[in-house]
């Protein structure tokens, strides 16, 4: 199967490296036609529908019924329920959190993926196996086997457990897979012709990296650090053992949202949730933002 | 020509896997009842499930219940209360504290006079204690030693958990009911969860951290403790002096499809068999029988009716804004914070 | 050049040892401790454990959850990134962002969200259970909790290989005379093969690894909606962690074996 971006004349390519097109939203500048970006065919249009019913069933209506149940009393019992100091400790250490592990993956997930497919050492193919584990497991089990290495009692004597950084270091270990595994196939994906040519012109390694290289792999960085952050919002159980889980101190917002819910006061909850729930649609449209841009300057 | 070979490996793992997938969904357990066997829905919190197994095999050999299956379920007491509430098909609810059988009242979904009986709804009953590592090398004996400095206490949150309600209702009582008075039973308070280095979200978490190593003395159940120890723990506990009465209550659906079968397994509950079986996994009877005896009499035992009941409990101390306990945590946060 | 070669090659060796060292702490390590507690006590205690009852029933339950849950993904998913990337509509930024957010919803929410709308007493749930369909505290909602936390996996590891390849051989097949629909299966397809399998990988990983939400949905029914994360955390909590820790073996075992057999299936031709 012949490798399709070899078709693209000189022209396009040398000297400024177009970059892949930062992110889906962006209207295409591949070739010189804009027919990457077409009208919708009817098929498309008919994709488009069931898209849209699939995630209303599934995302939209049950999310719309929470945010229903947060404007319950009007805008000041939300705001009431928002500010207490509890919710509000528990979002700036829930948010502080996500933005840290997201910069954190941002960098080693990139790191990570490039060792993968264009490093070679005995066991490679045994480490990339491993990278979607901590997907799989139960996140008690996450909790519990980070609370035996790196709590009391650990063979190494290194005690983080019960304090924030443990709640970082859990988040870590359950949003690994994210940068790595969006980064590894556009990686794969990667014609080498570009940065030959840049190195035959002269280019050191680092110019080469971050001149072509990276503009192409940044819409998948960002697409994964934004995955990232938006698991590290809300995860519960990985941090609710080995965090402490202390009012005020370390106890993230899942756990708060949880105590209103068994304190009966679901309008409490919803209220968090919704909280939460902006402030991820917040990041998430300013990294999708951040690709265009980054695009546009490649 | 190669991406059709794969392509062709790839459908034949794919069809093995729906069909093992989907061959495994049509021979799914059945759980209708057939053949003139009714099927009764337990829905109970976690802590008795193996009491529960053994009652309901003891049960299955009795006339009355040798046609009736049951399908159950376990689970922390505030998710099972609510998950009924949100309508998880039950004919029997055994939940560990008063307050979860109440919200169903609320919803209607159990009957306003379900603790009209003679022990009030009330199946079994347990301590608050004090449970400390194997022999007891602190000497921890009361609750002013839980306060003492470098003393760790574990305890879960009170907001997320019923066990920690019944833990902060023990310690505060016992102040009470040895003459402090409100306000110096609420500083009490504040001193205890100082020294709480973890607040796990539910009770079971509670103790597997403590007998993971964390902490000097686990505030909890008996019954907790008891089992803990029949699983190989090397634990002790001590029932202090003052403390609170446990009642773990029970009843019957107002939507269950077989009340007359349902209302038949209540009874039992009762009987000397099945209150055998609870104090053999450590619950207190509520019936007088002789195993009631092994288990040991505080000298100052008080319930939770003491102090107006949960309802009135709930919103003074519980209330998740307004509570004494909000307080108390806001006060340790913010001094704590200061640090 | 040769300074920049020698530096290179430092450059190379410091990245390789930057990223093997922090999946030693952060992967291996905790990745070894499982192994070490489930066989602790030798291979008997964890086989025993695995082919009670519970286990097995809770194996059909995760496979059924979690094979259904990545095939309504996988569909959705690819659908989904060929819309975002190939085509223009409006709201198309607004459905980009949307398909990350079920991320961030903190699995009581969402157990709350699915219960809020398709309980027995809400009005859509009662609606169809009247009309004898369970969703929640069934099968249905379970599949339905883990679509909904694993729902972006595939969409985001497709797509961005869909926007690096470029549509020079799909405007090809088009001038070629092909339809949509035949250029899609014959082109587009075959190109973000190895994206795809990555991509379900990972759904699948998630869908094995689910708690919260479908904790809260399933009714925790003994026997009968008890997935496999739901015995380990039940079989933690009855101190009983030869099962707890096997089970949760077994899960990332699965997981290892559908990585490697996408692996194997992957033309050798195909190297970058």
């Amino acid at each position: 199967m012949p490798r399709s971006s070899s078709t693209l004349t000189p022209d396009d390519r040398l000297g400024t490296a177009q970059p892949a097109g930062g992110g889906p939203g962006d209207v295409s500048r591949r070739g010189t036609s804009s027919a990457g970006r077409s009208r919708p065919t009817p098929g498309a249009t008919l994709g488009l529908g069931i898209a849209t019913i699939y995630l209303s069933l599934l995302v939209l209506i049950p999310l719309a019924a929470v945010l229903w149940r947060s404007a319950e009393g009007g805008p000041g019992d939300f705001w009431q329920a928002m500010t207490t100091p509890e919710a509000l400790s528990s979002l700036k250490l829930t948010v502080g959190a996500a933005v840290i592990v997201a910069l954190i993956n941002l960098v080693m997930g990139t790191l990570i993926a490039w060792v993968l497919v264009r490093d070679n050492f005995p066991g490679k193919a045994v480490v990339d196996m491993l990278i979607d584990l901590p997907f799989a497991l139960p996140t008690i089990v996450a909790g519990l086997v980070l609370l035996a290495l790196y709590g009391p009692g650990s063979p190494l004597h290194v005690n983080i457990a019960y304090a924030r950084v443990g709640v970082v270091v859990a988040l870590l270990f359950v949003t690994l897979p994210f940068v790595v595994r969006t980064v590894q196939p556009v990686l794969l994906e990667l014609d080498k012709s570009m940065e030959e040519a840049a190195t035959s012109l002269g280019a050191s390694s680092a110019a080469t990296f971050r001149r072509i290289i990276l503009p192409n792999l940044l819409p998948a960085m960002l697409s994964g650090t934004a995955l990232a952050f938006a698991r590290a919002m809300s995860e519960f159980g990985a941090t609710v053992l080995i965090s402490g889980n202390i009012p005020f101190q370390t106890q993230v917002s899942s756990v708060h949202i949880f105590g209103q819910i068994e304190s009966d006061n679901v309008h409490g909850a919803a209220v968090v949730s919704a909280v939460l729930l902006v402030i991820a649609l917040v990041v998430l449209v300013s990294l999708d933002v951040l690709q265009r841009w980054g695009a546009r300057r490649g | 020509m190669r991406w059709r070979t794969n392509k062709s490996k790839v459908a034949m793992v794919f069809g093995v896997v729906l069909a093992l997938a989907l061959g495994g969904a049509a021979c799914g357990s059945s759980s209708a009842s057939g053949g003139g066997k009714v099927q009764l829905s337990l829905v109970a919190y976690s802590t008795p499930q193996e009491a529960y197994a053994q009652i309901i095999k003891a049960y299955q050999s009795t006339p009355e219940g040798k046609n009736v299956t049951f399908r159950k379920s376990f689970g922390a007491s505030g998710d099972q209360s609510r998950a009924v509430a949100s309508g998880l098909t039950a004919d029997i609810v055994a939940f560990s504290l008063e307050p979860d059988i109440t919200r169903l009242v609320k919803a209607k979904l159990v009957p306003a006079d379900w603790n009209a009986g003679e022990q009030k709804g009330m199946v079994t009953d347990s301590v608050v204690v004090l449970v400390t590592r194997k022999g007891n090398p602190k000497g921890i004996k009361t609750w002013s030693d839980l306060t003492k400095p470098g003393v760790e206490v574990i305890t879960p949150n009170p907001f997320t958990s019923g066990g920690a309600r019944w833990n902060v209702m023990a310690a505060y009582g016992a102040q009470i009911k040895t003459g402090k008075s409100e306000a110096e039973g609420v500083k009490y308070l504040e001193d205890l969860f100082t020294h709480v280095p973890v607040q796990d979200d539910t009770a079971r978490k509670s103790l597997q951290t403590f007998t993971s190593g964390k902490g000097d003395v686990l505030l909890a159940y008996e019954n907790e403790a008891i089992f803990a120890q029949q699983k190989g723990q090397k634990i002790d506990y001590v029932v202090p002096d003052d403390t609170i009465l446990i009642e773990n209550p029970v009843a019957i659906t107002t939507r269950s499809k077989h009340p007359k079968e349902a209302k038949a397994f209540l009874d039992y509950l009762y009987a000397d068999k099945a209150q055998g079986i609870f104090a053999a996994n450590g619950y207190r009877p509520v019936t007088k029988i002789g195993a009631a005896s092994k288990f040991p009499t505080p000298k100052n035992l008080f319930t939770i009716a003491d102090f107006g009941g949960w309802a009135d409990v709930t919103t003074k101390f519980f209330d998740t804004d307004k509570g004494i306990m909000a307080g108390v945590e806001r006060k340790i946060g913010v001094s704590v914070a200061k640090k | 050049m040769a300074s920049s070669v020698a530096s290179s090659t430092l450059t190379k060796h410091a990245i390789r040892w930057a990223a093997l060292t922090y999946l030693l702490f952060l992967l291996v390590l905790p990745l070894g401790v499982i192994v070490w507690r489930t066989f602790e006590s030798g291979l008997g205690p964890v086989i025993t454990s695995l082919i009670s009852f519970e286990a097995l029933h809770a194996f059909q339950v995760t496979a059924i959850v979690a094979v259904l849950s990545v095939i309504a993904n996988t569909v959705f998913g690819v659908g989904a990134a060929v819309l975002l990337v190939r085509h223009s509509f409006p709201g198309k930024r607004l459905l980009n962002a949307l398909i990350d957010l079920p991320l961030a919803v903190s699995p009581v929410v969402v157990g709350l969200a699915l219960i809020l709308v398709y309980g027995t007493f809400a009005p859509a749930g009662g609606w169809l259970t009247d009309h004898g369909i369970e969703i929640i505290f069934s099968t249905p909602g379970m599949v339905m909790a883990t679509i909904f936390v694993s729902l972006p996996l595939v969409v985001r590891a497709v797509a961005p290989v869909l926007e690096e390849i470029g549509i020079e051989q799909e405007q090809a097949a088009w001038t070629l005379g092909a339809r949509s629909f035949v250029t899609f299966r014959r082109i587009t397809l075959p190109a973000i093969r190895w994206a795809l399998a990555y991509g379900i990988v990972l759904a699948l990983a998630r869908s094995l690894g689910e708690y919260g939400a479908v904790a809260v949905v399933s009714g925790r029914l003994v026997g009968q909606t008890q997935t496999l994360t739901l015995l380990v955390e039940e079989r933690f909590q009855n101190f009983d962690p030869i099962t707890a820790y096997s089970a949760s073996f077994v899960l990332a075992l699965v997981a290892v074996i559908i990585l490697l057999t996408i692996k194997l299936l992957r033309p050798k031709g195909d190297v970058s």
